[in-house]
């Protein structure tokens, strides 16, 4: 009987508090989180339920900047302010109570504003992850936007205002290896066998099986064994089109064994084998995607300060053009199959051998690359994880913000004008963002402050301003604009909750460098519930 | 600090002037009915009850949002205490708070942090109130993480519909129910109008099936590490655990945990399988869904603006039923579920059972097990003969359960059934009884 005291260790209090984020992004990537610092500029409520979600779960430090004064409007929609935050400054306020989260994170309150810090310090910017602003007039944007591109730092421009909502993400470029796709393809070989795989699948013989052990042949064998048999009077050709498929079908059909009353019996790898013929007989091929990133110059032209990634990729490609014969490592996984464990723990072993085969190849080429630059070495850890999930490997090349606020920007323009023609009206909220942006500019308040029908008119000239300067035609949006008048420039709490939490994400995926993130413009309405991706 | 502000009306506060914007001037998108007033924040404030059913990820993010937004009388619900691992998301705990009850930590934090919010805490399952509990109440959000218990609330929210004379529904019954829920990067936020449109039982197909692991599988072809754990926790545990063989297995106690990892690691290690974690087991055991705080966040948001335009009607509710994946980019879907005119819970008609006229009981139990329109867990099934109650099958009391399990082989004539008689039948998914006729259908050839 076994002693109630197991030798196994408990988890640590760190990895119990984090239980349930690290089953999403890995241990490792709780080791990033912890290792990013993020910047929040203007600690309204909307910023501060964006660093909410980011403190909980524990990222290494936060800095606040913002030289405001805490108000009676402020302490309403701002769940990190208390009634004695009142007259105090709203970094130092709203650090303090978020800092209250979790003890294990770093923070900082900064009351300067932006301008002066671009001006007299620009590089204080250099020591984030990531840069989050919210409440920036329209000057310090552009400025911001554009030091922040300079220095490779990624910023996230984020909007509140009555129901309507945004956050634009600015990044030069972000490359992701673990993208975590909804539906991950399977490469199995099937058409190209490994050496391993092949000996197995020649020696195995369903013929002459057992009854009672033909219900735990692996689908795999069957499915090969079908072709197989179809080979034989096709040329050796590989099963493509719908009719040939099905001709497949036809011969698993017949493998399968009759009872004594001449009824086909239930077997569910049968029936397993049958399912997949559709997606298992594609032929293994090297994706155009992921191809183009192999190829693409950040891949070829190698420098001393290439980032891993691209080495990794150019390690790739030189396995691909040699060993890999095309393709790309083999992932090493199988899917669960109705299966004898003995039959099933063979092909796992032999798949996964094989690419830890190959995974050791594409290293030790890495490996020569990083002689040959004298850069920092890559570990092995990374390049496994690189070539399990090479057939999924995204890269986002950004944009700039600036480019949305210059005259006469000619594919900005066409790609909004696009969008204006729709029904679906998140392309207008966009507009109407941006023309109360200039709005303030001009006239220091927002629209619809104290008087929303009298603004309605200026507005509108605002509106039509953004459009020509922007090239595109004007609209009549009236409705739109005297709604947002109707906002007069107020924050509700819970749009910018929801925001909050969507930001947070974002931050969150590009610190991990796990999961895509939004490309890279997201707007939001509360009254309609209805959300637009843009990419400008 | 004596505030100048206690003579001003609460709603006319200058806190609340962000709110008082959107209640107090008219826009183009309105709902028809809006009437731009100070009285609808008054309303909000100092009379409108809110219920919110669970203080957990979903909870702490919509007791902080509602009371922001206004609402004052609000109640909250929920039977569990804090754990270290709720600390990453439920944001209004501590490390301090860690075993105290979640509502009442809850509600004290945003009692403190907002003054003004009267936030009432309620330590106690759902099932522990009754309809004098719930009809109290304008509007009711629930962030909770069982399917069962979503049944059940709704079921008493349908219960409390009146109807006229003529059938129509009278709608100052209806209670609305706004209800969020969450799975690691995905979510869903929804708004129900009893009676009116589709409840949470018309739309029960769009939960997918739990996945389980065929018994066969787990005993005799093991592949996944899952299936090692299962074996321990399905078959070894109570033959071998060394607490006693009817102690239950408790996935919240780290030495059981720690003993089924140890042992699903020898099972794996005889079958040459591999990764079996801590975490794993524990995964498996407590059937844990991964979670973080940024989708509570976004979901609950949402409910609380569903939540503040059914109180103040400035704007249209979403129609009806949104669904929010953040794995990849952030994308939204929101789309009108219907409502099902044949709905078990809330069509306002006959409940009627098809059956060939010589099954077992046993067929009934399973059809309300299994057919889509019922999907009970353990349903205990009564009828009246004669002026009296006769119990069919109670699962659920064990003593009772023994006595009428030999029911279950009879056919339904032996027990006294017939064409239209009507069973009442109890289960963990409703509140209260549902009365279902039968209908027996005899196998006649028929020439056409």
């Amino acid at each position: 009987m076994a002693s109630p005291s197991p030798k196994s260790p408990e988890q640590s209090e760190k990895n119990k508090q984090y239980d349930r984020q690290l089953r999403l992004w890995g241990d490792h990537g709780q080791t990033a989180l912890e290792n990013g610092h993020i910047c929040l500029i203007n600690a309204t409520a909307l910023g501060t339920e964006i660093l909410k979600s980011i403190v909980l779960p524990g990222v290494g430090a936060i800095t606040i900047v913002d030289h405001n004064i805490v108000s009676e409007e402020d302490i309403g929609s701002n769940f990190f302010l208390e009634c004695s935050s009142k007259g105090q400054n709203r970094a130092a306020e709203t650090l303090r109570l978020l800092l209250e989260l979790n003890p294990a994170v770093q923070g900082h309150a900064v009351q300067e504003p932006t301008e002066q810090i671009l001006q007299e310090n620009p590089d204080f910017f250099k020591s984030f992850s990531v840069v989050v602003a919210t409440s920036l007039g329209e000057k310090i944007i552009q400025d911001l936007a554009q030091h922040l591109w300079d220095i490779n730092v990624p910023f996230m421009l984020c909007r509140s205002v009555g129901f309507l909502g945004s956050f634009r993400i600015q990044i030069k470029e972000h490359a992701i290896v673990e993208t975590h796709p909804e539906n991950e393809q399977i490469g199995l070989r099937l058409d190209i066998p490994f050496p391993a795989l092949s000996e197995y699948l020649s020696n195995f013989n369903i013929d002459t099986v057992d009854l009672k052990d033909h219900g735990q042949i692996p689908w795999i064998v069957i499915l090969y064994k079908a072709v197989q048999k179809w080979q034989l009077v096709n040329q050796n050709r590989w099963p493509m089109s719908r009719k040939e498929k099905n001709e497949i079908k036809e011969i698993i059909q017949s493998f399968i064994r009759k009872d004594e009353n001449g009824i086909p019996i239930e077997e569910e790898n049968f029936e397993e084998a049958l399912r997949a013929v559709n997606t298992a007989l594609i032929p293994t091929f090297l994706p155009v995607k992921i191809q183009e990133l192999l190829y693409c110059s950040s891949a070829t032209n190698l420098t001393k300060d290439s980032l891993p990634f691209w080495i990794m990729c150019s390690a790739l490609r030189n396995f691909i053009e040699s060993e890999g014969k095309s393709k790309l490592p083999l992932r090493g996984v199988i899917p669960d199959m109705t299966s004898s464990t003995e039959h099933y723990v063979k092909l796992q072993t032999m798949y996964r051998n094989q690419a830890a085969m190959e995974a050791e190849i594409v290293y030790r080429k890495v490996q020569e690359i990083v002689a040959q630059l004298h850069c920092e070495s890559i570990s092995e850890a990374e390049v496994k994880l690189f070539c399990r999930h090479s057939h999924d490997l995204h890269l986002i090349k950004g944009s700039n913000i600036a480019m949305e606020y210059q005259l006469g920007s000619n594919n900005v323009a066409s790609y909004i004008a696009r969008y204006l023609e729709e029904p679906d009206v998140m392309m207008v909220h966009y507009i109407l963002l941006r023309a109360a942006e200039m709005f303030r500019s001009e006239h220091c308040r927002a629209p619809g402050e104290w008087e929303p029908e009298a603004d309605i008119a200026k507005l509108k000239i605002c509106v039509s301003k953004l459009l020509s300067d922007i090239s595109c035609s004007p609209f009549s949006k009236d409705d739109h604009i005297h709604e947002m008048c109707r906002y007069g420039g107020t924050e509700i709490h819970s749009v910018s909750a929801f925001l909050g939490g969507c930001i947070a994400h974002e931050a969150i995926k590009i610190v991990t460098k796990q999961y895509n993130p939004v490309n890279n413009t997201f707007i939001y309405d509360g009254a309609s519930t209805n959300t637009a991706t843009f990419t400008f | 600090m004596a505030e100048v502000e206690t003579q001003t009306p609460d709603y006319q506060l200058r806190r609340w002037l962000n709110i008082r914007k959107l209640l107090e001037r008219s826009g183009p998108f309105c709902h028809p009915d809006f009437e731009p007033s100070a009285e609808i924040l008054d309303f909000i404030m100092n009379s409108c009850k809110v219920l919110i059913v669970g203080a957990g990820g979903l909870g702490c993010e919509l007791l902080k949002d509602l009371a922001l937004m206004g609402f004052k009388k609000l109640h909250v619900v929920d039977m569990d205490t804090i754990e270290l691992s709720n600390l990453n998301r439920q944001f209004l705990f501590r490390r301090n708070d860690i075993g105290l009850s979640k509502a009442k930590c809850a509600v004290d934090f945003v009692n403190k942090r907002i003054p003004g919010c009267e936030a009432v805490a309620h330590h106690c399952p759902i099932q522990d109130l009754d309809e004098g509990f719930y009809r109290q109440f304008h509007i009711v959000v629930c962030g909770l993480d069982s399917i069962v218990a979503r049944r059940w609330l709704n079921g008493m929210l349908v219960s409390l519909l009146q109807y006229n004379d003529d059938r129509s529904l009278d709608q100052s019954s209806v209670i609305p129910l706004v209800d969020g829920g969450t799975e690691g990067f995905k979510g869903n936020a929804r708004v129900i109008l009893p009676g009116m449109s589709a409840c949470i039982e018309c739309t029960l197909d769009l939960y997918p099936p739990q996945k389980t692991f065929p018994l066969c599988t787990i005993a005799n072809t093991p592949r996944l590490p899952e299936h090692c754990v299962e074996y321990v926790k399905v078959l070894q545990w109570e033959k071998e655990n060394p607490w006693g063989n009817v102690t239950p297995l408790d996935g919240d106690d780290p030495q059981h945990v720690a003993w089924v990892y140890e042992k699903a690691q020898e099972r794996a290690m005889k079958y040459g399988i591999t990764s079996v974690t801590y975490r794993l087991t524990q995964g498996v055991l407590k059937n844990i869904i991964p979670a973080v705080a940024s989708t509570n966040a976004a979901i609950a948001a949402t409910c609380a603006t569903e939540v503040f335009k059914l109180a103040s009607s400035c704007c249209v509710n979403m129609n009806n039923y949104m669904v929010l994946n953040m794995a990849d980019g952030v994308y939204t879907y929101t789309f009108n579920a219907e409502k099902r005119t044949d709905c078990v819970t809330c069509s306002n008609t006959t409940k009627v059972m098809e059956v060939d006229h010589d099954v077992t009981l046993q067929t009934i139990y399973n059809k309300l097990c299994e057919d889509n329109a019922f999907l009970m867990k353990n349903p205990g099934i009564t009828t009246v003969i004669n002026g009296r109650n006769k119990t069919l099958y109670m699962p659920t009391v064990k003593s009772i359960e023994e006595k009428t399990r030999d029911n279950l082989k009879k056919k339904i004539t032996e027990l006294g059934l017939f064409n239209g008689a009507e069973i009442l039948v109890a289960d963990v998914t409703t509140p209260n009884t549902v009365t279902i006729k039968l209908k027996l259908l005899e196998r006649i050839d028929v020439d056409l």
